[in-house]
């Protein structure tokens, strides 16, 4: 069993007081950043070290980063952002929260080598709300990077400016959507903006802007100092590196585990003790809760990357990893999941604002035991409707798993809708 | 550049600005307008909101609302839509704390069914309303992004993990 070999993100866990600077200096922590400060190497060249270590957003998109920052056009006037995505509200993923708390230094070394490689002096931490903890945390670790004159401006007679302030959310999902979030930055109601123009053309008050997520950007220090064939070589072809797994449900030790892509899921889940009570595995929702679900049979023959989650008809997402043992009840999860989306959709595309309504109400009256013969075409059709019909990928998320329970649980939605009231008691 | 890039504005009378809410709020909403561009006074919205809201004892007025405007130089509709489209803002009185269940799926896996049946219950209160002595309003909360430790329950700034319902009354008889 591979316990922590090597490690990205959570590097400093083994240490006393890990969010502390002098923990991070401990390990090597902003040697990146000091050698970008004095050096000043050519960003092309930093970029292409990313490129080459294959790293995918770790928010859930999995496009990938170096490519993303390639489409900056330093050489255009003016201010440019960079913009970190601590969001984190995918149900099922808390890896993000525990890099804020328990490794900020990195995170903010990764804005400050992002904001230079971009050609960026601004950087915000969009901070969910509820996160008091995690926040308290990164600003405290931000205050400290001030003070040991590693942010500011012409840091170190370096010529470089680097300034980094915290915005805290509210408590909206989807303002982890990357124009929504700009939108709540700019003081407004979070809506996804329509995309193209993209944030680098127009992003944050109208001006370039590259949006990351955490996880990505905390990796990015790790990349440049081993190199982008290092990071490569700890996954596999176009899913380089290392990711965190937040592994939950039923469980025996849920936690968040940093492993190599392209571990089998029959290792992680051994990690975390195995299924609950010693239970069968019955489903895996692979990737958060917006990924389409693997009955656990397929599941325990999968590997824990990009490319093998695509091709088993799910995906990686962010890489939450939601794990269902042998009696859990397929109707009562989907109609949480619809309920969800209904919740926090923001409202904007009436195929979503309606039709998460729908998916929702009509899978509490299935799971009340007062389902119709029809309903499992409504539902259907209703998820339909709503694919591809919005602005941002909201309504796709609350479709997908629809689509994918009907798939393979469809019989269980049958027998509530047969058997009525009986079944609810 | 579009629509959407554009600051609102509504300028304010100096004298009437420089004496709303308190000068210590007032420093404080000046702090986070200061992490912003001049232009985009707007954009501390959200952190002037969570502060007064924080002062007025956990939930937010018209004529509060109505003062961030006038303090932010921004239209009152404008911050309306703000303070009504984001869960953490309360429009309603609330009680001396917010008891925040999630309800989402890691947690639903592993009992906030029994929590949240526990709530209501015991402290006859629905999700939305605030204990008959006022101790406490009750949520029901989407994803707190903590499932590792789910069941999750926030409490003002706290969160508790793994509760069981005897715990988490524990919890709720230690707040005043």
């Amino acid at each position: 069993m591979v316990e922590r070999q090597n490690s990205v993100c959570f590097r400093t866990l083994h240490l006393d007081q890990p969010w502390r600077l002098d923990s991070y200096r401990s390990i090597g922590g902003y040697g990146q950043w000091e050698r970008i400060l004095q050096e000043r190497p050519d960003p092309a060249d930093l970029i292409e070290q990313l490129k080459l270590s294959a790293l995918r957003g770790r928010g859930g998109a999995g496009f990938p980063t170096g490519l993303k920052w390639s489409f900056m056009l330093r050489s255009a006037p003016g201010q440019r952002y960079i913009v970190c995505n601590s969001d984190e509200g995918e149900p099922g993923t808390c890896k993000d929260r525990d890099i804020l708390r328990y490794n900020p230094h990195q995170l903010i070394e990764g804005m400050a080598i992002a904001g230079y490689c971009i050609g960026a002096t601004v950087g915000y931490n969009y901070i969910r709300g509820e996160f008091f903890e995690p926040t308290e945390r990164f600003e405290a670790a931000v205050q400290e990077a001030y003070a040991a004159g590693l942010l500011g401006k012409d840091i170190g007679g370096s010529g470089i400016d680097f300034d980094l302030y915290v915005h805290n959310g509210a408590g909206a999902y989807i303002c982890g959507e990357e124009t929504a979030l700009l939108e709540s930055i700019e003081g407004k109601k979070g809506q996804p903006r329509y995309k193209p123009p993209f944030p680098a053309q127009s992003g944050l008050y109208g001006r370039p802007t590259t949006i990351n997520n955490t996880e990505s950007l905390a990796s990015v220090p790790v990349i440049l100092e081993k190199g982008g064939q290092w990071f490569l070589d700890q996954g596999l072809p176009n899913n380089g590196g290392l990711k965190v797994f937040s592994v939950t449900g039923h469980v025996e030790k849920p936690r968040n585990l940093e492993v190599p892509l392209g571990t089998p899921f029959r290792e992680l889940l051994a990690q975390c003790g195995g299924v609950k009570g010693g239970k069968k595995l019955k489903a895996v929702i692979p990737g958060g809760s917006s990924t389409p679900v693997v009955p656990g049979d397929q599941m325990m023959e999968l590997n824990m990357d990009y490319d093998s989650l695509a091709k088993a008809g799910s995906m990686l997402g962010s890489g939450a990893v939601i794990v269902m043992a042998e009696g859990t009840d397929m109707v009562k999860v989907l109609a949480n999941l619809a309920h969800f989306y209904a919740a926090e959709s923001c409202g904007q595309c009436t195929p979503c604002r309606e039709g998460t309504g729908w998916l929702s109400r009509v899978l509490h009256r299935i799971l009340k035991g007062q389902g119709r013969r029809e309903d499992l075409d409504l539902l259907d059709d209703a998820a339909n409707r709503i694919m591809g019909r919005t602005i941002c990928a909201l309504g796709d998320a609350a479709a997908m798993p629809v689509r994918s329970f009907l798939k393979h649980y469809r019989h269980e939605f049958e027998r509530y809708i047969a058997q009525g009231e009986r079944c609810v008691s | 550049m579009s629509l959407k890039s554009t600051p609102q504005t509504l300028p304010t009378d100096p004298a009437v600005r420089e004496n709303l809410f308190n000068p210590e709020i007032r420093a404080a909403i000046d702090r986070h307008i200061a992490k912003y561009p001049p232009e985009w006074k707007q954009s501390a919205v959200m952190p002037a909101l969570t502060l007064v809201q924080e002062w007025n004892g956990g939930w937010l007025t018209i004529e509060l609302m109505n003062e961030v405007a006038a303090y932010l130089e921004m239209p009152p509709i404008a911050v309306y839509e703000v303070a009504s489209f984001y869960g953490m803002y309360d429009l309603k009185p609330t009680g001396r704390h917010k008891v925040c269940v999630c309800n989402s799926i890691s947690c639903l896996l592993n009992g906030s069914e029994a929590l949240i049946e526990h709530v209501k219950k015991r402290y006859q209160v629905a999700p939305g309303e605030t204990t008959a002595d006022g101790k406490f309003t009750f949520k029901e909360v989407e994803c707190l992004g903590a499932c590792r430790h789910a069941p999750v329950v926030l409490i003002d700034k706290t969160y508790g993990e793994n509760l069981t319902p005897e715990a988490l009354d524990r919890w709720i008889e230690e707040l005043d």
